[in-house]
């Protein structure tokens, strides 16, 4: 046992011996943390310290665990409580017995971030578990039997806690440590990407399961309040907030739109000392707070020239320009000035060191909030009475920029002192967080000419990128997790080649005896538009014929039939109907007791429902789809709901060819988005397809199946009804899975051309 | 012979022009044109013609026009009775007996083949034939039509026809200026001129986003509804809550728009 460099004092030295350590780093920290320990922790706690950190110096992980949790300790047990210690400590053996022994010292480094978030003991143990549920799941073994590598995540997980417990909350956590143990599991490399926040997916799933008030949510809220309330209407693109901890991002709009952070949390203002009353402003509140700011500024505002002021000058007139605008947004909404007034800081006024410190941006915001609030306590001359004349300015109208500047100018040269160019400036409580950076309010006169050219290049060189249209990005069910992976299926659409479409006249030719029996159908069909119902007790119009053989009931003392009127029903006809046709490689094959290929029949088939539909006149479309992986869905278009059935349709028709895979789900929600656009009482979507859902990056069969039942119950909500026909004849196994009820197997592909449209008829009648 | 004065508009309704539109209607009264009235829902049109008839002092008969409607429901029918059936006037045969001002509400609802009925009583011919009674009515000399419709929501199924359109001088109208309305409002309700302005203010935060989630902004109507509330002791957001965005709207991203316009002008 080697003896420590520093002298352990004498009343301390029954705890050294009951640590009984040998490591000299620890002797040398040992005093100053007991010293502590004893200050903070009751006896029990000081004892259950000195055990627990005895054993984590026993435990041949060298002196960083005790180091870490001697001086740590103290600290953390005031915030979750001494008692929290027991689970700690049995979360730490589980880590030691396991693989994962080298990931306790982040484990310790990360504990006292984490008590911080977390400061309760059930959080905390909350947060434990899901820890431990990760470790487990992700500690490999060799032959099942031991655990033998260590979990590639837990570490990484450790390291970034502090920004996964700033941006979600613990179900969020256990959401995201979940996605990343699926999908990761048998991917070390990928899964440290994942736990560390380097992979994409990682920060998108986690961008998901943020707290808060989310900008993708409250687009169309927000919109609405633009144009309701201000008339106004811009892009809102978000920018990331979570991932800048150095230099926080501002709001600011130029050309292209108008950039918010992508979430606000609520925001909760300290109550003032003895009181209960917290002022809460709801997220959305601080979106349209920094809106109408912003607004603000396009409505009132006009750009001026900043090459003759000199930084200070700028500021000043950024801050008095920003008053400006929102006291003319006041006056139009006097409702907006308690959320601006509780998101705006309120400096104290001597918070500022002058002699030590600039103070340019603390006047500014004193000067600002005097402004917004009349009731402010400020007593520095200059304040006052600049607050006073700004208000004087205002009384007069809207004034202008460039009369703000002039005042701000003013107040620039009134209050300049020596220590404005120091180089530490005040920060504390000067940031506005609802107003945007200012970009706008600017002209340079040079470099000015310069930003148009290289804006104009930027344009050309996109226009010649541009070539097919963008893929669309959909989400798929993940049915082990109950969630939808985001942007997993990238979906590309073109039109499909094109073909002879004489041979699509041949194929109706073919099947002339089909098609003049199905005439008579559709005849029956084709809507009447009035019906007359009869024997109506109220109704529009007295049925004569009734009426009189009443009468003459009653005359001869007969009880008469009161229903004597009938009325009149309309029988229109509004049904607009989708068509999509699996096109994978399995419909080369010949079918059963034919010698045509399914690709052949379901041709002939499509070819005489698309002329009886036509026939019929509802609005009508026919696209193709296959996938190859989910990085490559295509959607081919044959027919449009604005096209008739003529020559284009039909040598896109004669072109049809099968390959690659079924991925059903995404090519499902891409076609609903056009159905849903048409405007009709029913909608309806056919299913063409042969087969079970699958694709080759698709292991398990399941997933594209409940993906595409998914599909189906999203596709009802938007008052779709999907409706499949399956030429696999072994389709029972999973169609109902799929589409519920709403199925037809035609066994005898053969027959396909003739039940099509018969099938089309029965469900439309 | 049909009670004349029950059709009369006895006090004067309050309408508060916004043109010409008073001096306009006599002139087409005058020469006894069929009008038409149209605008949005809300906006003044049903009490434009009830004033029109108090001013010229003619009788009013007014008719809710709707899908069901025939034209027996305009023209009359037989009814049955203890010795047989009885033929009863409609309101359109009893405003040309009596020299009423016939006015058709939302005609557009009404079937086309319902509306074709009017047509010999708007050209010069001015008569109504009662096939099934086998009369034909001369309309009295002081005899008009007036027709509202609301352009705006109606599908596109629904518009007249354009032989039924060319009978008719048309008025369009709609929510008054900002100021006119404030001015409503408060000769209607009695509500101060300030609180008046701020509810047209809400109304008009609405009627922006009109075509973009709500079919038809808040009306004039509405309005007036949230003023009477208010005027009644109803606290001011919870009436503007409860008379301007709860009807117009189910949207909940529309509802927490308006809401927040609601807050946001009531300080």
């Amino acid at each position: 046992m080697t003896t420590p460099i520093v002298e352990i004092p004498a009343e301390l030295q029954s705890y050294w011996n009951n640590l009984d350590c040998g490591f000299p780093r620890v002797g040398e920290v040992f005093p100053v943390c007991m010293q502590r320990a004893l200050a903070s922790l009751s006896n029990q706690g000081v004892e259950a310290y000195i055990e627990q950190a005895r054993f984590l110096g026993k435990m041949g992980r060298g002196a960083e665990p005790i180091l870490i949790f001697l001086e740590a300790w103290p600290e953390i047990a005031k915030s979750v409580g001494e008692d929290t210690l027991q689970d700690i400590m049995l979360f730490i053996r589980k880590m030691w017995k396991s693989p994962n022994g080298k990931a306790i010292v982040p484990f310790l480094q990360s504990l006292p971030v984490t008590a911080r978030r977390l400061p309760s003991r059930d959080q905390l143990s909350d947060y434990l578990s899901i820890a431990l549920d990760l470790m487990e799941r992700t500690t490999g073994s060799v032959h099942g039997i031991h655990q033998t590598f260590p979990s590639p995540g837990l570490p990484e997980m450790y390291k970034q806690i502090q920004v996964l417990l700033s941006q979600l909350s613990l179900a969020g956590l256990k959401k995201w440590v979940d996605y990343g143990v699926r999908f990761y599991e048998d991917h070390p490399e990928r899964q440290i990407e994942y736990f560390s926040l380097q992979s994409a997916d990682s920060r998108a799933v986690m961008q998901r399961e943020r707290h808060g008030t989310l900008l993708v949510d409250s687009d169309r809220k927000l919109s609405m309040y633009m144009r309701g309330l201000w008339q106004d209407e811009e892009m809102l693109i978000p920018y990331s907030s979570a991932f800048d901890e150095l230099r926080k991002p501002m709001p600011y709009y130029d050309k292209l739109g108008i950039r918010l952070p992508d979430v606000y949390d609520d925001f909760v203002l300290p109550s003032p000392a003895g009181t209960d009353t917290q002022v809460r402003v709801a997220g959305i509140d601080r979106y349209r707070a920094t809106l109408a700011h912003i607004i603000g500024h396009r409505r009132w505002g006009k750009a001026i020239f900043a090459d003759n002021m000199s930084p200070f000058q700028r500021m000043a007139v950024e801050a008095l320009e920003d008053s400006r605008v929102e006291y003319l947004a006041m006056r139009e909404y006097p409702g907006l000035r308690p959320i601006f007034a509780a998101l705006h800081p309120i400096p104290a006024e001597d918070a500022c060191d002058n002699t030590k410190e600039s103070g340019v941006r603390h006047r500014l915001t004193m000067l600002s909030r005097a402004i917004l609030d009349a009731n402010h306590t400020y007593k520095n001359v200059h304040i006052i009475e600049f607050a006073r004349r700004f208000h004087e300015l205002m009384q007069q109208g809207e004034s202008s920029t460039q009369e703000i500047a002039e005042l701000a100018i003013t107040f620039v040269a009134r209050t300049r002192l020596q220590s404005d160019n120091l180089p530490k400036t005040h920060f504390k409580d000067t940031e506005i967080g609802y107003r945007d950076d200012n970009r706008h309010m600017w002209n340079f006169m040079e470099e000015d000419d310069e930003g148009e050219v290289v804006d104009q290049n930027r344009k050309v060189e996109s226009g010649e990128e541009l070539k097919g249209l963008p893929p669309r990005h959909y989400h798929e069910w993940d049915y082990n997790s109950q969630s939808y992976r985001p942007d997993w299926v990238s979906v590309y659409e073109g039109l499909h080649p094109q073909g002879n479409p004489l041979d699509i006249d041949k194929l109706l030719e073919k099947h002339a005896g089909l098609a003049k029996r199905l005439k008579k159908m559709l005849d029956l069909l084709k809507p009447q538009d009035k019906v007359r119902i009869r024997y109506q007790e109220e109704g529009s119009e007295l049925d004569l014929d009734v009426a009189i053989r009443s009468l003459i009931d009653y005359k001869s003392g007969a009880q008469p039939d009161t229903r004597i009127n009938m009325s009149h029903r309309n029988d229109g006809r509004n049904i607009a109907v989708m068509l999509l046709l699996d096109l994978s490689e399995s419909l080369n094959e010949k079918a059963a007791g034919s010698q045509q290929t399914i690709l052949e029949l379901s041709q002939e088939a499509v070819t005489i429902l698309g002329w009886a539909v036509e026939k019929l006149g509802d609005p009508f479309a026919i696209a193709g789809f296959h996938s190859n992986t989910r990085h490559d869905v295509r959607y081919l278009h044959i027919k449009g709901y604005a096209e008739h059935w003529d020559d284009g349709v039909k040598s896109r028709l004669a072109a049809m060819e099968a390959s690659y895979s079924t991925r059903m789900g995404a090519a499902m929600r891409h076609a609903a988005h056009y159905l849903e656009q048409q405007q009709a009482d029913k909608k309806l979507m056919l299913i063409l397809t042969d087969g079970e859902p699958a694709d080759i990056d698709s292991k398990d069969g399941r997933i594209l199946i409940e993906d595409a039942r998914q599909a189906v119950k999203e596709l009802d909500q938007q008052g779709i009804y999907s409706y499949c026909i399956n030429l696999d004849p072994k389709a029972d196994e999973y169609v109902s899975d799929i589409f519920g009820k709403q199925y037809t197997i035609v066994d005898n592909v053969a027959q396909l051309p003739e039940r099509l449209p018969e099938l089309f008829i029965s469900l439309t009648k | 012979m049909t009670n004349k004065d029950q059709y009369k508009v006895g006090k004067e309704p309050f309408y508060q022009a916004q043109g010409d539109e008073v001096t306009l209607y006599e002139a087409a009264y005058a020469a006894r044109l069929p009008v038409m009235v149209k605008g949005p829902t809300g906006c003044g049109k049903s009490r434009f013609v009830e004033y029109m008839a108090w001013k010229l002092n003619k009788p009013l008969i007014t008719v809710a026009c709707n899908e069901d409607m025939t034209a027996s429901d305009l023209v009359g029918r037989y009814l049955l009775d203890a010795n047989g059936t009885r033929w009863l006037d409609g309101p359109l045969t009893t405003a040309a007996r009596i020299g009423a001002i016939c006015y058709l509400d939302e005609i557009v609802e009404a079937r086309q083949d319902t509306t074709v009925v009017i047509h010999p009583l708007t050209d010069h011919r001015r008569t109504l034939p009662l096939d099934k009674k086998g009369e034909l009515i001369e309309a009295h000399p002081d005899f008009q039509l007036v027709i509202s419709y609301n352009p705006g929501y109606q599908s596109l199924m629904k518009d007249l026809k354009q032989s039924t359109k060319q009978r008719f001088v048309g008025f369009d109208f709609d929510y008054p200026t900002a100021s006119i309305e404030a001015g409503i409002l408060a000769k209607e309700t009695g509500v101060e001129i300030g609180l008046a302005a701020q509810l047209v203010k809400i109304g008009q935060t609405a009627r922006n986003l009109k075509g973009h989630g709500l079919d038809e902004g808040i009306s004039t109507r509405l309005l007036v509804y949230a003023a009477t509330l208010i005027k009644g002791g109803v606290e001011v957001k919870a009436a503007c809550r409860m008379a301007l965005v709860r009807p117009i709207t189910d949207d909940a991203d529309i509802r927490d728009t308006l809401d927040h316009a609601i807050a946001a002008t009531f300080a």
